[in-house]
């Protein structure tokens, strides 16, 4: 028996404690003609063979290490310090539980106080909560948090097309309950202006991405006005990696930065775990789901921290609660917190600003060649849009005989951009790499 | 032992990561969008290992202690499932590849999923869910769709008993429906007159956690289901105990239409301080259709020689996502693991022994510490933490004093409908002794709050930290630190 301690004579003496003859006896309550169905699963394996059955399967994927990967499109493959998963291996941050008892869980509590303080600083917000389940929950978070901040008053959302579209199909599954309008998304050309002359009186929230869906990066300041004028809050979808480089939202006026953490130190795993980022404005920390660590003092007169402002949770307030967000992504904010604070000041820039310079030399190499063209209308940061001269699918197999992961097909997504590749470029994309991606991107048949 | 703060570590110059210099032509950065500061640490790689690791030895875990916190299923997590997420076949691979590059991820998600559907007893599963929070959310927005999918758009109530988890009501509220609580009855039911009193035509469902939230199996649950759907209701499992019902009893059999797991409880994925969990739900067949996307299904069939083609599939009526991508997929490798390496016998064997070990404690207990309920209980026991004789002690009081025998103490103050409540869930990979250990600590608590009641009222002693200032945080919110040099900001 796997994990189980149990002697014959421990379950002789337990049961004979308890006053009954078998274990079956314990489960007399459960009703007999459903009691102890059969089962048809596959028969126990040891840890030995466990080890070689999943090594196989494992084997038959094709992974990043033998290949050469331009794939984006909201989790990137980035290099992680072998300290951070030293630090999470460490059994006593993984094996604990939420907090609940802070006397002896001061490591968790730590670690996330020391995250909202990185997540504030990069962002340039003032409040962070201990984190959501990913990027895409923390902008249906914010959605919520702004019809909350509106008392219910205000039932219009304005999402800008160029939010990732898994994020936007989140937000819809989440207020699929709610009588809510969300607009703006449907038409790809619906850019700057367009979202500012959609802001009205019952506009609860507008939600751009920066860098967006397809890379681009662009001043937000002004549409950040035009929604505090109407009343409105204003969102901004990040990827923390580039605010190595960037301008924080915090700057443009935004009043919630929602963003996945997945290019902070946590690995691609088929796209999960990760976790959401969510900042915000001092004024919202009482509006803001999701749990949130404080300072304080112990009787002893030590510095600690504890889990706060628990009325907002459901735990207390049950129904009336604004989120049913019960865990955060405690180990994954902690991977963000070790990997952050690994790379510091200097490492962060150094990262966004490789991935910038590689994507670019990229962009500029593939725009050279004959049949493609860069799409992006204003500058972007590691990713980027090429016009195909043939079926992005088509491109990719070819891509793939070079052990060349290629760029994401836009066409899934938007009709108008069939043929469009969506390309990102890393710290991990060597010019070697680069150069092979150009070589074999000129031996599609243009025809 | 105050740990410095990250930020009060920091010298400026510090480099913890050098990266490679750059191989390609620079371009220019965009000089209006380039942030001025970046307010970060500096550090080297020792300075961030070592405060790391200094935090760490401040935390209980599973591996340092028992861990008996009612209703979070605090097993040993077994180390090969650590190795096996992290194999680079696994960690490596891109959500948006082409599933037919991924057939090992794709074969291994199809196998989880049809695990769970053979212990829950359902006929399709969803493994989108990052915890069970979300699973709930999930689950109520399918009842929802359901019934607006038959033209029945009236539903919008869903009954939740008064010992419900804290997320069962929040989700409702979060679905745009309305919550009805039901009471229990002496016996710690469902009061099933009362829930037959607000059976009608408004009502869309009832959330139900079976054992419930006292430890106790539902006596009459398959009357309780029966009514229900005689008012045209759907029945949603709260999947949190699911460790009793292991190869004892599937909710699908029971009539539940709809169940959330939590891999993290029941089946040994670690809980991460707080996460990453993952929620998958089941459903029966006459909710398949509703499933939030994507699921794994076979889309091309196989034979003796060739596997079968496996792809990411949208149900036809799909309630849409509920996150990103497919999952935590690196919480699924785990769950896989476990569950081969327990088989038929094994997932039985789980029940059982957490059944014995709850059964066990509850019975050596009862006679220091009051149970409101007691009867056989399943995985779990709710007890009394508070004696009339001594008023000036509660449930927290106890809870801090078992620190210093280095236990984690049992979920405090919850279910609400029992007072001063302490709920023990010792799970089955704990051996008698360590029980018979807890056991003694019990008592020997019990004999101070007699004797001695200062040593729990100010507890603890033997930790690094004493008891916290709840009030001042909440009172002087505090929630981040500033880079030194930024103070005035």
């Amino acid at each position: 028996m796997a994990f189980i301690p149990h002697t014959d004579e421990d379950r002789r003496a337990m049961l004979d404690a308890i006053g009954i003859e078998r274990i079956e006896d314990l489960y007399q309550i459960i009703p007999e003609k459903v009691r102890f169905p059969d089962f048809d699963l596959p028969g126990a394996v040891t840890e030995m063979e466990i080890a070689a059955e999943l090594q196989s399967l494992a084997e038959v994927n094709l992974n990043m290490r033998h290949v050469a990967c331009f794939l984006g499109a909201g989790a990137y493959n980035h290099f992680i310090p072998s300290a951070v998963d030293a630090i999470l291996r460490r059994n006593e941050f993984y094996t604990a539980y939420t907090p609940y008892q802070p006397e002896i869980s001061q490591g968790t509590l730590q670690a996330i106080f020391e995250y909202q303080s990185l997540m504030v600083n990069l962002t340039g917000m003032q409040v962070s909560n201990a984190s959501h389940y990913d990027g895409a929950t923390a902008l249906a978070e914010a959605v919520v948090m702004a019809l909350n901040v509106h008392q219910g008053k205000r039932s219009k959302v304005v999402l800008s097309p160029a939010i990732h579209p898994q994020y936007r199909q989140v937000v819809r599954t989440y207020t699929r309950g709610m009588d809510l309008a969300l607009i703006g998304d449907d038409d790809l050309d619906h850019g700057v202006e367009w979202l500012r002359d959609a802001l009205d009186e019952n506009t609860a929230l507008v939600a751009v991405q920066y860098p967006d869906f397809f890379g681009g990066i662009q001043d937000w300041t002004a549409l950040g006005e035009a929604a505090h004028e109407v009343g409105a809050l204003f969102c901004v979808v990040v990827n923390p990696l580039s605010l190595g480089l960037l301008k924080p939202p915090g700057e443009f006026g935004a009043d919630i930065v929602a963003g996945d953490g997945q290019p902070l130190g946590i690995p691609l795993s088929f796209g999960g775990p990760t976790l959401g980022i969510f900042t915000t404005r001092e004024k919202y920390v009482r509006k803001m789901a999701g749990r949130l660590v404080g300072e304080t003092v112990d009787s002893r007169g030590q510095r600690g921290f504890v889990l706060t402002l628990a009325p907002r949770e459901q735990h207390i307030r049950r129904e009336k609660a604004t989120s049913n967000i019960c865990t955060n992504q405690g180990l994954m904010a902690l991977a963000a917190t070790v990997y952050v604070s690994l790379m510091g000041k200097q490492g962060l820039r150094d990262v966004a600003e490789l991935c910038f310079h590689k994507a670019h030399a990229a962009a500029k190499k593939i725009d050279a060649l004959r049949g493609y063209r860069l799409w992006n209308s204003t500058d972007f940061f590691h990713e980027f849009v090429i016009e195909c001269p043939q079926a992005v699918k088509t491109i990719n197999e070819r891509l793939l005989e070079e052990d060349i992961i290629g760029g994401y097909d836009l066409g899934r997504d938007y009709a108008e951009l069939e043929n469009h590749m969506l390309i990102a470029v890393t710290e991990t994309n060597t010019e070697a790499e680069i150069d092979a991606l150009v070589a074999a991107l000129k031996t599609v048949n243009h025809d | 032992m105050i740990e410095p703060l990250i930020y009060q570590l920091s010298s400026p110059g510090r480099i913890g990561i050098e990266m490679p210099a750059l191989d390609v032509e620079q371009a220019k950065l965009p000089e209006s969008l380039v942030r001025e500061d970046l307010p970060l640490p500096e550090l080297s790689e020792i300075d961030v290992v070592r405060h790391f690791t200094r935090l760490s030895q401040l935390n209980h875990g599973v591996d340092t202690g028992f861990y008996p916190l009612g209703s979070c299923t605090m097993k040993y997590n077994p180390k090969i499932n650590e190795e096996v997420a992290r194999l680079p076949g696994f960690a490596l691979t891109h959500p948006l590849q082409d599933p037919a590059l991924l057939q090992g991820n794709m074969a291994l998600m199809y196998a989880v999923q049809q695990w769970l559907m053979e212990i829950g007893g359902f006929r399709a599963v969803s493994l989108q869910p990052a915890a069970g929070a979300q699973g709930e959310l999930t689950g109520i927005l399918i009842i929802r769709a359901y019934h607006e999918d038959r033209g029945d758009v009236e539903r919008n109530i869903i009954l939740v008993p008064d010992s419900a988890h804290g997320t069962n009501p929040a989700s409702i509220a979060m679905s745009g429906m309305q919550v009805i609580e039901v009471p229990s009855d002496p016996r710690g039911n469902i009061d099933i007159d009362a829930l037959r009193g607000f059976c009608d035509d408004s009502v869309a469902g009832l959330m139900l956690t079976n054992p419930n939230t006292l430890g106790l199996f539902e006596e009459h649950v398959l009357d309780v289901i029966q009514v229900v759907h005689d008012c045209g209701g759907l029945v949603y499992g709260d999947g949190a105990n699911m460790n009793a019902m292991l190869g004892v009893v599937r909710p699908g059999d029971l009539g539940f239409d709809i169940l959330h797991y939590n891999l993290h409880k029941t089946f040994s994925t670690p809980h991460g301080g707080g996460g990453p969990g993952s929620g998958p739900v089941g459903v029966a067949a006459h909710l398949t259709d509703f499933l939030p996307s994507p699921i794994v299904e076979i889309v091309e069939l196989g034979d003796e020689n060739i596997p079968p083609l496996y792809g990411l599939v949208e149900p036809a009526k799909s309630i849409g996502r509920v996150k990103l991508f497919q999952g935590h997929f690196g919480v699924l490798v785990r769950a896989y693991a476990y569950m081969r390496m327990q088989g038929n016998e094994g997932l039985r064997d789980i029940a059982d022994h957490a059944v014995l070990n709850a059964n066990y404690l509850r019975v050596l207990l009862k006679d220091t510490y009051r149970i409101s309920y007691d009867r056989i209980c399943m995985h779990e026991f709710v007890a009394e933490g508070h004696w009339q004789d001594v008023p000036e002690i509660h449930a927290l009081d106890i809870s801090k004093r078992l620190m210093d025998f280095g236990f984690h103490p049992p979920t405090n103050y919850f279910p609400l409908i029992v007072p001063e409540a302490l709920m023990i869930e010792p799970t089955e990979t704990e051996s008698k002794q360590t029980l018979d250990a807890f056991v003694d600590a019990m008592r020997q608590i019990a004999r101070e709050a007699r004797e001695n009641p200062e040593i729990l009222t100010t507890a603890p002693h033997e930790t690094p930290f004493g008891r916290m200032d709840e009030v001042r945080a909440a009172k002087q919110l505090v929630l981040c630190c500033w880079p030194v040099d930024e103070t005035k900001r």
